[in-house]
């Protein structure tokens, strides 16, 4: 099937007018060698088809909904409140372009403003971008920030910011011979020491992770200071719903925060679309990557919105933009702020409790568990690390779960060779006490038949 | 009507959501948080649910859109957004999927995922794909990273890229991310690269040229074949921008052309709505000898099963986090399924039927300073209604009070008053009548009554807005009035 409307009898009204006999004329330009090649791909189908060849596809996936899922990881299971949908699926929103016309746009304009506001009350900085793609490219993005503002050479990562994010950072600094070293957390958060022993006047950036990625929460300030008193920026990844009872990195010296937005309003969706949110001090206003919305006036003095400051974008600077980025993740950025806006204060601060109250349940019980340990003695928010005992083979335990209907852990080994008796456990508040415990009980008896 | 922030409507102690009484043993939070608390609540706003729901209504309310109106903006390829594409991709075991489950249980979207790698790298002629990149910029990021790897590999990473002057201005943002100098290279009078100064500007550091064709003037390069022989003499590569891949589909493959990479804009080609913004997905095709430097993990196929795959020694490494976006990608296969080898050929065909008719229905009235016919897409210029005083952006912005949302304008920046039109497949005969009489209508109010088009719009939610106050006094947050309790 196809979506176009002109009939046949419109086809030849249209050939007349534009003054050709045949539709192939207009196709002169192409090298009559390479036309109309042959294509090998199947027939059309009809919507009935298309939709009954998705849903069989869809049943062949395991989702969140037929299982019970523990997996976090950057990617995290949160309920979303019914106007998310409703609202964001919106024509008028959803098919909108970039609002380049802002008359025609002040929808999109003025959400993207309320977005803005609501990252930087979240995060606690002063200026936050209309969205980036996802998590790791913002902070692939933000490292770019601190080497062109400090002129500097060398990037400090924690260990224990996501290893995905970290392979996007190398990805993009690849080739301009920036070198980035990985401080170890052996502790489960970053090691302080080494920090202080690296963090000469050559560094850019130090870069950490909270709660970081084994789900333990940072210790900010004090690598704030550490990196402000080197002269280097303090660059934080912030999981947006814990921002709700820790600390915003705003508070302790940051000077960019980031990080993956997905939590906001949005579902999973097998890893993507992705929510990149970036936030900044005021003075790094005209470095920073991505579109800004500004509040401004019209003809009769009137409030309304425009892009702004877009001297730093590719389609003026081209090649001495701040970043190439164009397209970015506006509809998503939407849903957060739909979202956060149904929650409110109170709303955000709820959900962060019964976050951190369930996993830490969930947590106390698994201790319980003669062959498992909690990996690290850190505080944690709703995701953290334990070991199983030597013995015990985990990917059959994984397997045996699985044949449960649940979905026990991140397994670490394939990041942290170290970790390899790992796994990463999310609780969030999508999970009931029942729910909690028949997976620390299946989880009980399975890992004494796992067992060697 | 303007409609107040989200912020002006909070009223303390409203609230729009309740969460369920938590059911397990609570501690204390300074037992389970000892440091690092939050003081202060975040200023989000107090609302009620209907609030939530009225507020964003009304805001959408002010938007043009596909939905609402016909968006002809040039290399955007605004097409209709199939509804059927956003209910496959919300269906649960879809949405509802996470990214680390074990790939035995998803087969059903790695199998989605593997037939849209192959379908996109039979469309554009290619050897294999990557959907990985979240958009056509990062699409071209992760194509410029593969040339460096390219030529690495053969122990010599070259330093240039040359990008015709007619290029988005992504292509050289991208350039200069990947670590590369840029060299612009002229167009011809004709519009098209200059063949000879290409081959003049070619030399052994060139690591690729970055083609957009047809290009943003809506033409297509007739010496294609010839200028991506010249770059192969040198073992440089052919880097095609695939923004305008709509005017291609189904009647000729970049493959070839002797292009080596291309991007593929899904939100734009493949139809997946463009949310005022993103989400996109930048899918990166590449011919066989690059196969082996697309990004990681790649889906693989183990007789009847597929998996992920990041066991590729020379791969460019990961250039986002987990996949990509599914849920786009999801929607493209669908596109691309319902339609199947014909429906394609149909898209290609009346896009470029549209494009050259609404050209020839301006003709008359704007001047066309390129080409006799077009692909997808074509450049008018307006410098004509200079003498009136009437600028391009006038006229854009006097086509929203005629319900149109407005072409895009002043690009490619090598014609003066630009204005760069795409219909795409979708419209009707009957759309671009009207869109043509509205454009005719306005160069004529132009010509008597340039006051109304410079003060235009006047239909709009706001009237023209001060882009020069938003910069200069720049207030890009709400923040409470000085007096007002800064927190709750």
């Amino acid at each position: 099937m196809d979506y176009v409307a002109n009939t046949t009898t419109q086809e030849q009204q249209m050939l007349r007018a534009i003054g050709v006999e045949r539709f192939e004329e207009l196709l002169s330009d192409i090298p009559a060698s390479l036309r109309n090649p042959t294509l090998a791909l199947p027939a059309g189908v009809a919507e009935l088809e298309l939709v009954s060849r998705a849903k069989a596809l869809a049943r062949q996936n395991r989702c969140a909904e037929e299982l019970d899922s523990y997996l976090g990881a950057g990617m995290y299971e949160h309920h979303i409140p019914s106007v998310v949908d409703a609202l964001a699926n919106r024509g008028e929103f959803a098919t909108a372009y970039t609002p380049y016309q802002a008359e025609a746009s002040q929808g999109t304009l003025q959400a993207i403003y309320e977005y803005q506001t609501l990252i930087c009350e979240l995060t606690g900085m002063e200026v936050a971008n209309a969205s980036l793609y996802d998590g790791a490219s913002s902070l692939a993005e933000a490292a770019l920030v601190a080497l062109r503002v400090t002129g500097r050479r060398r990037l400090l990562v924690s260990e224990a910011v996501h290893p995905e994010y970290r392979q996007v950072l190398r990805t993009y600094l690849d080739g301009n011979g920036w070198p980035v070293e990985e401080i170890p957390a052996p502790s489960g958060i970053t090691d302080r020491a080494e920090i202080a022993q690296r963090l000469s006047h050559d560094v850019a950036a130090v870069i950490v992770q909270t709660p970081n990625f084994f789900g333990c929460v940072e210790s900010l300030a004090e690598l704030g200071e550490a990196a402000k008193r080197r002269g280097a920026l303090f660059i934080v990844c912030a999981y947006p719903i814990a921002l709700g009872v820790i600390q915003p990195p705003g508070v302790a010296s940051a000077d960019i925060v980031i990080g993956e937005g997905q939590s906001l309003g949005n579902p999973i969706s097998y890893g993507g679309p992705t929510l990149g949110f970036f936030a900044a001090k005021q003075e790094l206003v005209r470095r920073i990557p991505g579109r800004l919305a500004g509040r401004t006036v019209d003809a009769e003095r009137a409030c309304g919105y425009v892009l702004t400051l877009q001297a730093r974008e590719q389609h003026i600077r081209r090649d001495k933009a701040s970043s190439n980025v164009c397209t970015n993740e506006a509809l998503l950025a939407l849903r957060a702020t739909i979202y956060l806006s149904a929650l409110g204060p109170q709303g955000l601060r709820e959900l962060a409790l019964l976050n951190l109250q369930k996993s830490h349940y969930a947590h106390s019980r698994l201790r319980q568990i003669p062959q498992v340990t909690a990996a690290f003695a850190q505080p944690f928010f709703n995701e953290f690390v334990i070991q199983f005992a030597d013995s015990v083979d985990t990917q059959r335990l994984e397997q045996r779960l699985l044949e449960q209907g649940i979905l026990g852990g991140v397994s670490l080994g394939r990041w942290y060779p170290a970790l390899k008796q790992a796994w990463l456990i999310c609780v969030t508040e999508t999970k009931t006490k029942a729910q909690i415990d028949r997976f620390i009980d299946t989880l009980a008896q399975n890992v004494q038949v796992a067992h060697g | 009507m303007a409609e107040p922030l989200i912020f002006e409507l909070s009223s303390p102690g409203r609230r729009g959501t309740v969460w369920p009484a938590c059911d397990v043993p609570q501690q204390p939070l300074e037992t389970l948080l000892p440091a690092a608390r939050r003081a202060q609540p975040p200023r989000l706003p107090e609302v009620s649910e209907l609030d939530v729901v009225r507020h964003f209504t009304r805001l959408s309310q002010m938007n043009y859109a596909i939905d609402t109106t016909f968006v002809p903006l040039g290399s955007c390829s605004m097409k209709y957004n199939p509804k059927v594409n956003d209910r496959i991709a919300s269906l649960p075991g879809f949405a509802q999927l996470h990214p680390y489950q074990p790939a035995e249980t998803c087969q059903g979207a790695l199998e989605v995922l593997y037939r849209l790698e192959r379908g996109l790298a039979e469309v554009t002629g290619m050897a294999d794909c990557s959907l990985q990149p979240s958009a056509g910029a990062q699409g071209e990021l992760t194509g410029l990273k593969i040339v460096r790897a390219y030529h690495a590999a053969q122990g010599h990473p070259r330093k240039v890229v040359l990008i015709p002057d007619s290029a988005h201005g992504t292509n050289p943002a991208s350039a200069a991310l990947s670590g590369y100098t840029v060299r612009e290279i002229k167009s011809g009078r004709n519009g098209l690269v200059d063949v000879a100064a290409l081959r003049e500007a070619m030399h052994g550091d060139v690591a690729c040229l970055m083609l957009t064709n047809p290009n943003t003037l809506g033409l297509f390069e007739r010496e294609i074949l010839q200028i991506t022989a010249i770059l192969h003499e040198h073992d440089a590569l052919v880097y095609l921008d695939g923004a305008n891949m709509n005017a291609m589909l189904g009647l000729v493959k970049p493959g070839t052309m002797g292009v080596d990479i291309i991007q593929l804009n899904l939100h734009k080609t493949f139809s997946t709505p463009h949310g005022g913004g993103g989400p996109g997905a930048g899918p990166v095709a590449v011919v066989q000898k690059l196969v082996p430097f697309l990004p990681t993990p790649r889906i693989e196929r183990q007789g009847d099963r597929y998996v992920w795959n990041d066991r590729h020694p020379q791969s460019i490494g990961r250039v986002r986090s987990f996949y990509g976006n599914a849920g786009i990608l999801i929607r493209a296969w669908a596109y691309l399924v319902a339609h199947g080898r014909e429906g394609l050929v149909k898209i290609g065909r009346m896009a470029v039927m549209n494009a050259n008719y609404l050209r020839a229905r301006l003709a008359p009235h704007v001047e066309l300073p390129y080409g006799r016919t077009c692909m997808h897409e074509f450049v008018a210029s307006l410098a004509a209604l200079k003498p009136a005083g009437v600028t391009t952006l006038d006229v854009a912005k006097r086509l929203l009070d005629y319900g149109f949302y407005a072409p895009t304008i002043y690009f490619p920046l090598i014609v003066s008053e630009a204005m760069m039109i795409e219909p795409t497949e979708s419209e009707s005969k009957e759309t671009l009548d009207a869109f043509a009489d509205a454009l005719i209508a306005i160069i004529d109010e132009a010509r008597r009554d340039p006051e109304l088009v410079r003060t235009s719009p006047h239909a709009t939610a706001v009237r023209r807005l001060d882009e020069v106050q938003a910069a200069r006094q720049l207030d890009l947050r709400w923040q409470p009035a000085p007096g007002e309790k800064a927190s709750r």
